[in-house]
């Protein structure tokens, strides 16, 4: 096609192309673009200013590459598609493709308590962990000095004048006016003013790691400050070898390595110090998941509940919503629309706080359930591994088929009365014409939305946490997990958020497997559906 | 047209850097600031005590204090993540029992606070210790009490369980005592003065005081203690019971249907039916009962660019009596800081939660503490509702101790 029959095929279009694009008449469209897109550029180049001083080089490259191809395509004549899906495109990229990304470099790491930053930041960490005040040190009233650009303690030892710097431990330098202030002035140095100190973060910084010897050896322990104004003596037990990557313990003489595929400082003995490093691990979350006894023996079960949970869910509240739709859509029934709103009424509550009330109401002793259905027998709905599965999915029932008879509602009346009347004057019964011509053709409008349904029951975190915490628990596993949880909430236990010792590393891997799974599952289920579809062709 | 199209561009450009270096010129500054800067994370109830202690600072000093308000419950999970990249605050308020977490995470400092130590309460500075490094500036303490209606059964302390049950069924209620077991859940929380009166601790602490990773809840002082859950639970004479939540404990016990319940001072506010009186908790065992004592503080990041304007702050201007009485009337907990603590002790119900806080162990804040609490409550549940109690407890320990080694 030529560029000239193209431009035929759209003969509403002003020769000038778009208003977007057109000084002439009054400009507003132009000018309203020129404005919305110095909006999007002054955001875009802040993103990328801020991830140059983040040194975050990856989101640079991005966020230049999009910033570009913002202004191409919407200061070009060509790419009138891409004017339209470019926005979509942006928040694909930044909300699915980035998360799903990054979810996928966590399973491949071993992120978590323990293994959060940078191995600089470990062995800060450790360095820190094992400086100690000596117990029997004063604080002694402290200025900082400097000359050059070397800089200095000096001390107020009981009335004598103490001075030193890194390379040279403390030494004496007369004798001060009194025994309790910092010293005012120091011979040879200039003194540092405290509002200058405090303001000045680099400076801060090297003050904070100046440690100033109090004596030729090492051992005796320096001086060093926390606020700027007071000094003690305090002593490090382990020292840091960049060059050998080694962490010593000067004490017990144990020698700490570092090792790069665990992201750990291990000794000969095996023993770790206590803070690592992120570092990637290949697949060693997935194979932990598959064959670690602990967690693959409670996750068999727990997958097998997901299904049953899942599918069980969407075939009750699916049965239940059809069914009263098809009761309710009856011309007979009386007051049909007051008696449709109250069946919306469970909809209508957020999911979370009905699961609350219904953990209430099925309570063994105070349940409004065992007292008014049960003659108040002591049933222990939530106790027992049956009728916990049973209570929940008797709760999902009750939270979903509104929906589904909504759903349902919507489908009957749009089916073709014409093909029901035919099929009544051949002779079908109700049942016959419910079965060969309702249902398939309501499931060919309704099979899509089960499948979206089941994949968000696969997922349904917050019924279970809130209806039973994935109660009761079984015994044996080193994963606390229960008769109810699905292999969302199994993941959340076993990631160990909630308890304060996280493994991101192989809850991105399990999830990585619960995607895939739903995934497969949705992919074979949308090619059923299209066979349904061929019913109506 | 390629021009006009250039042209444009640089409209565009030009508007975009126009724009960009408005909202870019504060921040080019922090570079070389006239004065510092602090950033402290805080939830809602404490943003008013530290502006207070911030104002003063920043009179004093010429500094900035910037407050960050966030939930409380996502303060230590942003602060692990946030720290190693370096946009992580230079202060955070957080509970000691986080402590092990942010130690292994590497992203807390020590701090030292010299004379003023011995200001605070021995067993919140204890809380705050890890592997014999102080990490934090604490403020106040909490912990849970047993909690007495005085119209049915008087205001004396029962000195034993026995005692209590005794006592309690002489009350005529229709339960002699009610404790919460959150549902089906457990709560070990909430039992632990119990167990610990059995001499059966959650970790063996070492001489110290620390705690170490070794599970001292097993053996036979742990098989006593889930054995007397038994005897009083479902099979036995029904005390304890799992049918009992958070909300159906207050209620019962603010409806007077039951005379004594085990509570901590954030339950007090749902008793306004009832006179209550505070005592600690009655010995079932025969040891001391000791309840587990939270304590809440101050954390400063291993990765602050301003270490020494964050540690005078928290030290000089926290650490002090001023700064810690507006911490208390802000959000009304039991002060860490001893002389406030006799102080508020003029109220009878903080008296007596200061008395049981007195008999109280720090809560483990070493990382395996997280792994503890679902085996262990969902053991004490199951033996409540009838499992067979000594083989229930042996098989969470087991498995608990198979967890904390993987």
């Amino acid at each position: 096609m030529t560029a000239e029959s193209t431009r035929r095929t759209r003969p509403t279009l002003p020769a000038g192309g778009s208003h977007a694009r057109n000084w002439r008449g009054l400009g507003g469209g132009f000018l309203l673009k020129l404005a919305l897109m110095a909006l999007v550029n002054a955001l875009g180049v802040s993103v990328v200013l801020s991830a140059i001083a983040a040194e975050s080089w990856i989101i640079l490259a991005v966020s230049v590459v999009l910033l570009v191809a913002a202004d191409v395509i919407y200061f070009t004549r060509r790419a009138l598609p891409l004017k339209y899906l470019f926005p979509g495109l942006v928040f694909l990229l930044a909300f699915q493709v980035f998360t799903l990304g990054y979810t996928g470099y966590v399973a491949f790491t071993n992120y978590g308590t323990g293994h959060a930053g940078s191995q600089q930041q470990a062995v800060d960490a450790a360095l820190i962990q094992a400086e100690r005040r000596l117990d029997d040190s004063p604080s002694y009233p402290l200025a900082v000095v400097q000359r050059g650009d070397e800089l200095g303690f000096a001390i107020n030892d009981d009335g004598r004048l103490r001075v030193g710097t890194a390379e040279q431990p403390l030494r004496d330098a007369g004798a001060l006016p009194d025994s309790s202030s910092a010293p005012a002035s120091v011979p040879g140095w200039d003194v540092v003013p405290r509002a200058l100190l405090l303001g000045d973060a680099e400076l801060q910084e090297q003050v904070a790691s100046l440690r100033v010897p109090i004596s030729a050896d090492a051992n005796d322990g320096s001086l060093r400050t926390r606020e700027g104004s007071t000094a003690a003596v305090y002593r490090s037990s382990l020292v840091w070898d960049e060059q050998a990557q080694t962490i010593t313990d000067v004490d017990s003489g144990v020698v700490y390595t570092a090792d790069p595929s665990t992201g750990n400082f291990v000794a000969a003995d095996g023993s770790t110090l206590p803070t690592g490093w992120i570092v990637t691990v290949g697949f060693d979350n997935f194979l932990r998941a598959f064959t670690d006894q602990r967690y693959s023996v409670p996750l068999l079960q727990v997958t097998g509940w997901t299904f049953a949970f899942a599918a069980l869910t969407v075939f009750t509240s699916f049965a239940l919503g059809l069914f009263l739709a098809i009761v309710f859509n009856d011309e007979r029934v009386r007051a049909r629309r007051v008696l449709r709103t109250l069946f919306l009424f469970p909809y209508a509550f957020p999911a979370f706080m009905s699961a609350l009330l219904w953990r209430g109401m099925l309570n063994s002793e105070f349940g409004i359930v065992n007292d008014l259905f049960f003659f108040g027998a002591d049933i222990n709905w939530l106790g027992d591994p049956w009728l916990a599965r049973l209570a929940v999915i008797w709760v999902n029932l009750w939270l979903s088929f509104p929906y589904w008879f909504l759903v349902c509602l919507g489908a009957l009346q749009s089916l073709p009365g014409e093909t029901l009347e035919a099929a009544t004057i051949d002779g079908a019964g109700p049942w016959r014409r419910f079965r060969s011509i309702t249902l398939p053709l309501l499931l060919v409008s309704t099979a899509p939305l089960a499948i979206a349904s089941f994949a968000f029951n696969f997922n349904n975190f917050t019924i279970i946490y809130m209806l039973t915490s994935g109660g009761p628990y079984f015994t044996g596993g080193a994963a606390q997990l229960g008769a109810t949880d699905l292999l969302i909430s199994a993941i959340y236990k076993i990631s160990g958020v909630a308890g304060g010792t996280a493994d991101y590393g192989l809850a991105s891997a399990l999830s990585i497997i619960v995607f895939l799974v739903i995934g497969a599952i949705s992919a074979l289920a949308f090619r059923q559906t299209r066979k349904l579809e061929e019913i109506q062709s | 047209m390629r021009s006009k199209l250039i042209g444009l561009g640089a409209i565009a450009a030009v508007s975009a850097l126009a724009l960009a270096g408005c909202s870019g010129t504060p921040s080019e500054d922090d570079d070389a600031p006239a004065a510092g800067e602090i950033v402290i994370w805080t939830d809602a109830e404490r943003e008013a005590a530290i502006t207070a202690a911030a104002e003063k600072f920043e009179e004093e000093t010429g500094a900035t204090v910037t407050l960050v308000q966030k939930n409380f419950e996502d303060l230590r999970a942003d602060f692990i993540a946030q720290v190693p990249t370096g946009e992580g605050p230079d202060i955070t308020v957080g509970a000691h029992d986080w402590l092990g977490a942010l130690v292994t995470a590497g992203v807390v400092d020590t701090i030292d606070l010299g004379d003023k130590a011995s200001s605070f309460e021995p067993v919140a500075l204890e809380a705050m210790t890890y592997d014999g490094q102080l990490y934090a500036l604490p403020y106040s303490l909490e912990t849970i009490a047993l909690i007495q209606n005085v119209d049915l059964v008087g205001t004396e302390a029962p000195a034993t369980w026995d005692d209590l049950i005794a006592r309690g069924t002489a009350a005529g209620t229709e339960r002699p005592f009610v404790i919460n077991t959150n549902g089906e859940t457990g709560d070990g929380y909430t039992m632990y003065g119990f167990q610990t009166s059995f001499g059966a601790p959650v970790f063996v602490q070492d001489e110290t005081g620390s705690y170490t990773n070794e599970v001292g809840m097993g053996g036979a002082a742990g098989e006593a203690f889930a054995s007397w859950l038994g005897a009083n639970g479902a099979n036995g004479t029904g005390i304890l019971s799992t049918t009992i939540d958070y909300d159906t404990n207050n209620t019962l016990f603010n409806e007077g249907k039951v005379p004594y319940t085990i509570q901590g001072p954030w339950a007090i506010s749902a008793f306004p039916d009832v006179n209550v009186v505070v005592n600690p908790i009655p010995s079932a065992g025969g040891q001391d009962a000791a309840p587990f004592v939270g304590v809440q503080g101050f954390y400063l990041s291993s990765q602050s660019k301003n270490k020494l304007l964050a540690q005078e702050f928290l030290v000089n201007y926290l650490g002090t009596e001023d700064a810690q009485r507006a911490l208390y009337e802000a959000d009304p907990r039991i002060p860490a800081w001893t002389s406030l603590a006799e102080e508020v002790s003029s109220d009878p119900i903080i008296a007596g939660f200061v008395a049981s806080s007195k008999n109280g162990v720090p809560m483990p804040s070493i990382p395996e503490m997280g792994k503890v609490w679902d085996f262990w409550n969902a053991a004490e549940s199951q033996i409540i509702s009838g499992a067979d109690p000594v083989s229930t407890w042996n098989q969470m320990i087991t498995d608990l101790t198979a967890a904390l080694a993987g």
